[in-house]
């Protein structure tokens, strides 16, 4: 049993021990429940965080490497195989980071069967912690469906009035794509040979136009998770309906996944395909930006805003990701951070109101600043975090992306054309727009609905839910270079093969 | 024939021998048994079968042939053997309670169950299409009779004329198909068939639509499009119990024949039967699947569900003229075979536990609120519905990962492209029970029977484990096809 004793195994399965434990409570029991709900996402926490001292950042490779033989019969070479690298570790990282501070939120928020609510939400966190560290297509592709289900019934049985149409709507978009994914990675296990990530990634050599559909087929599921414009209708509904947890997890965590599988399959595996792609999906990725951006500012509901606003930012991060050089990918690692930690602090913060006031409708707020100053500080720090504000961690973010994509821009670059990068900027500003317009509906102005003067300020328990969150948003805004240093290696060694890849096609 | 060969032949298929005498003598015995003692004669039957799968494993051993060739003993008949017995001791459970609920308990129940596994037996050795129309024979008729089991409920009595009238149809295709390969071939062993074509003697022609005639009987028994219209309604109307074992029992039987007689006499004739198959498969996913969509009630949405499944299967088939690729997907085939059938298993005894009399509970509306009441029923039906959406960690995953890939092997892209957007469509009609069962308020009533709550524990356990762990019984269908070549 040693191998159960494995950093990146324990880590992975340890909240099933806190699903175990629910399962002997009573439903009544709901305190009970939280509690170990939370504990046990703190210990899984504790556990990442004793996976991030081993982490060796100089070493490009993939590290804590675990490997069992799983299905090798008739053919077949399936390996439990998982794997950490500068690629991921951020991102395990936030998981489990985010995890516990969304189970904190759900504190007052989720009364009813609290029990079933803990179960699915620890689910779901050994379903995205698989998905960051799987190292074999058929691992990672069970972990990847796997997390369908428990977001389904959060959505569905803790959501709003639209809940079960948003769940079904959300599991059916993200299975059309993962489905032509798991006819790829077939493909690749019958006519490569192997599912292990690694091993492919070393063998290469698939042929340039085989390269485009395996390319396709990987990139209509990650595409559809991230999600990209025109294929991001689910998002909307799914947040607006999502239990505030839910969100925060949706996007803190659930959308990463989509742009994680690109950086880790797509740009890896089929790197020709992703060359000769990158101005198309540069191109989704700035019309994303710029249309999210337009349509959060037309939202009169806080959480739609928010939602389409996660449009916009991932459009950033795709853009930084294909711009195929050292400073995109490292900004859009990043920013996937940032964004995680500003739109999750968003939902947070929408969802401390809605608790009060039972509406997210703009018009029905005002003057909040005078009710409501705490809220209304912490609210403004994460909305300038979230429009890129310097000093605060949106900003480096958007900044090293916007410099690779504009560096890629070069005759040579991947992206061939400095429009990319200009246009995107544009997106800067109107997240000013939308973000400030925002906050000048809820907070400024005089008091003028009655029953917004009564609403008391966030309590100590809701302040400890965002005060880790600000943290590291002025930590990253300030002194980035350590999350730098993490991944640097590895986007370095990343950058180098999509070169030789490139070099070879010519 | 001598003696000694008819004592070295019976003992070859001895499960079956001890089987069939078992069910004979359980006829007489259970006439001194008194009415109040019942469960006795559903014990004797279970027993009868334990003991057979005892036999079956422990003289599992290597190939022979019995009878003059007439069946043959080899992995793949042991592996369905194993599958037919467990399907029936899993029919005795699940129908124990039932019966009695809704005092339809009669002992010809059980010994009718017994023949028909026997005929399924049967069919999974047949080396000639003389032993395939017999054991077709064998395990339907004590079908047509099981599901008119409830009459007088009218049902009932309309669900068992409707199958045994297409079933007789079916029958008809079946034996004219083997007239037509005789007359093609001057056989009917399935390895004289094969010698016949090699020598150039035989009329391929008259071979071929022979085998397409075939096909056609076979695909009756195991409905798939355009042969399913009595599905349904069958479905529907039979005895819950009887449902949940013929959705199993009876495809598991016609898809052993199919891929026995296909992928060992006709490979020569695949040319022109792959683009059949291909259609047949691809037809049977799309109606399958669109059709449920509509379906309230939950027997019919399983009976769409299963002419469905039926398709996934018969994607092995078509590329069984590729030697290196057939094997693999044979062993698909009998992989996902299982698969169905534990989630079935499982599906119908949630089914057949919120079942009330006259065919009520069998609405979706009668799952609302079920996540509530009896969060475990609920927990298990969901891991049912996602096995057979093909949703991991699930043993259904599993099987259509195995399937797809022997289908992409073949290099049927189209065909899995349509296999895996049916499977999306699934989803929708899946995930509705799911909506019902957790996201709707109501007040559902489950009656309990300790052998159907055990019937659906361990399938719902065995769906996620053998899921996880599926390379030990992957294993063992690999195995088992290997003498098929």
């Amino acid at each position: 049993m040693n191998f159960l004793l494995q950093p990146l195994i324990l880590v992975t399965f340890f909240p099933l021990v806190g699903v175990l434990v629910l399962l002997f409570l009573k439903p009544e029991q709901k305190t009970a429940a939280r509690w170990v709900a939370l504990t046990t996402s703190l210990v899984t926490f504790a556990i990442s965080v004793a996976v991030l001292v081993q982490f060796n950042p100089a070493d490009p490779a993939l590290q804590m490497w675990v490997n069992i033989p799983w299905i090798q019969v008739a053919g077949w070479n399936i390996s439990f195989s998982m794997g950490v690298d500068g690629l991921s570790i951020l991102l395990l990282m936030l998981t489990t980071f985010l995890t516990p501070i969304a189970i904190l939120s759900t504190w007052t928020a989720v009364e009813d069967r609290v029990k079933d609510f803990m179960v699915f939400f620890l689910l779901l966190e050994v379903g995205m912690v698989g998905v960051f560290l799987a190292q074999d297509l058929f691992l990672f592709y069970i972990f990847w469906e796997f997390t369908l289900v428990p977001m389904y019934f959060l959505i569905g049985i803790w959501g709003g009035p639209q809940r079960m149409y948003a769940a079904v709507k959300f599991f059916l978009y993200t299975m059309a794509g993962s489905i032509l994914m798991l006819l790829a990675i077939l493909w690749l296990g019958i006519y490569e040979g192997t599912f292990s990530v690694p091993a492919l990634v070393a063998k290469g050599g698939i042929p340039a136009d085989i390269q485009f559909w395996l390319f396709l087929a990987f990139a209509a599921a990650f595409a559809i998770k991230v999600p990209m414009w025109p294929l991001h209708s689910w998002l909307p509904d799914a947040h607006v309906e999502a239990p505030t947890a839910g969100s925060v997890i949706l996007a803190g965590v659930l959308l990463k996944m989509g742009t994680y599988g690109f950086l880790r399959f797509n740009i890896p595996l089929f790197p020709q395909a992703a060359v000769q792609l990158a101005p198309w999906i540069a191109g989704l990725a700035v019309i994303g930006i710029l249309y999210g951006a337009m349509v959060s500012y037309a939202q009169r509901d806080v959480k739609k805003l928010v939602a389409y606003s996660s449009v916009s930012h991932l459009g950033f991060v795709m853009l930084g990701l294909f711009a195929l050089n050292s400073q995109g990918i490292q900004g859009g690692i990043l920013q996937m951070v940032n964004h995680g930690l500003s739109t999750g602090a968003l939902f947070l913060l929408v969802g401390m109101i809605y608790e009060r006031r039972h509406t997210r409708d703009m018009d029905a707020f005002g003057g909040l600043w005078k009710v409501m100053p705490i809220y209304a500080v912490l609210t403004l720090i994460v909305a300038l975090s979230s429009m890129g504000l310097p000093g605060l961690n949106g900003f480096v973010g958007e900044f090293t992306i916007l410099l690779g994509a504009w560096d890629a821009g070069q005759a040579g670059g991947a992206l061939t054309t400095y429009w990319f990068a200009a246009l995107a900027a544009i997106g800067v500003i109107l997240a000013a727009v939308y973000i400030l317009f925002m906050f000048q509906k809820l907070f400024l102005g005089p008091v003028d609905k009655e029953e917004n003067r009564s609403l008391r300020d966030i309590n100590w328990r809701e302040i400890a839910i965002l005060v880790p969150l600000l943290v590291f948003i002025f930590w990253i805004g300030l002194y980035p270079d350590p999350f730098f240093r993490l991944m640097g290696p590895t986007v370095d060694k990343l950058v180098v093969a999509i070169q030789t890849a490139a070099v070879a096609m010519h | 024939m001598t003696l000694q060969d008819v004592f070295q032949s019976t003992l070859a298929i001895l499960p079956l021998a001890v089987l069939v005498l078992w069910t004979t003598l359980l006829i007489l015995v259970d006439l001194f048994i008194p009415s109040h003692r019942k469960w006795l004669t559903a014990l004797l039957a279970a027993l009868g079968m334990v003991v057979s799968l005892v036999l079956l494993l422990v003289g599992a051993g290597q190939e022979q042939a019995a009878f003059n060739g007439m069946v043959v003993v080899d992995g793949f008949a042991i592996f369905l053997q194993a599958l037919f017995l467990i399907s029936g001791l899993a029919a005795i459970a699940l129908s124990y309670d039932y019966l009695i609920r809704m005092e339809i308990d009669r002992s010809e129940y059980y010994i009718l169950l017994m023949f028909s596994i026997a005929g399924m037996m049967l069919m999974s050795m047949a080396a000639d299409l003389i032993v395939v129309f017999l054991a077709l024979e064998l395990l339907s008729i004590p079908l047509y009779v099981l599901a008119g089991f409830a009459r007088p409920r009218i049902g009932s009595e309309e669900a068992a004329m409707k199958y045994f009238l297409l079933g007789a149809f079916a029958t008809g295709f079946v034996v004219y198909a083997v007239a037509l390969v005789f007359g093609a071939t001057t056989t009917t062993s399935l390895a004289g068939i094969v010698v016949a074509v090699d020598a150039g003697s035989a009329n391929l022609t008259l071979l071929t639509v022979g085998a397409a005639l075939l096909l056609v009987g076979l695909g009756f028994k195991v409905a798939a499009v355009p042969f399913h219209m009595w599905t349904p309604d069958v479905y529907e109307g039979s005895p819950s119990s009887v449902t949940a074992f013929m959705s199993v029992g009876a495809k598991a039987g016609g898809f052993a024949a199919l891929l026995r007689v296909f992928v060992t006499a006709f490979p020569a004739l695949s040319v022109d039967l792959t683009p059949i198959l291909w259609v047949l498969s691809a037809l049977t996913m799309i109606l399958g699947n669109v059709v449920a969509i509509s379906q309230r009630n939950i027997k019919r949405l399983l009976a769409y569900s299963s002419i469905a499944q039926a398709g996934y299967i018969l994607m092995a088939l078509v590329p069984y003229g590729q030697p290196q690729v057939s094997s693999n997907s044979v062993a698909a085939a009998l992989f996902y075979l299982v698969a169905y059938a534990v989630t079935s298993f499982g599906a119908w005894s949630v089914v057949i536990t919120l079942e009330r009399a006259e065919g009520r509970g069998l609405d979706l509306e009668n799952y609302a609120g079920l996540s509530r009441r009896y969060p475990l029923l609920a927990a298990a039906m969901t891991v049912f519905m996602l096995s057979f959406t093909g949703v991991p960690p699930t043993l259904g995953f599993v099987g259509k990962f195995y399937l797809f890939s022997t289908v992409i092997e073949g290099g049927f892209i189209g065909l899995a492209l349509i296999g895996v957007f049916t499977s999306l469509v699934s989803a929708y009609y899946y995930l509705r029970v799911v909506v019902y069962m957790y996201m709707r308020e109501g007040e559902p009533l489950a009656t309990s029977g300790r052998w159907i709550y055990l019937t659906a524990g361990v399938a719902a356990v065995a769906t996620v484990v053998l899921g996880i762990f599926s390379a030990p019984l992957f294993a063992w269908a690999s195995q088992a096809v290997l003498q098929l070549f």
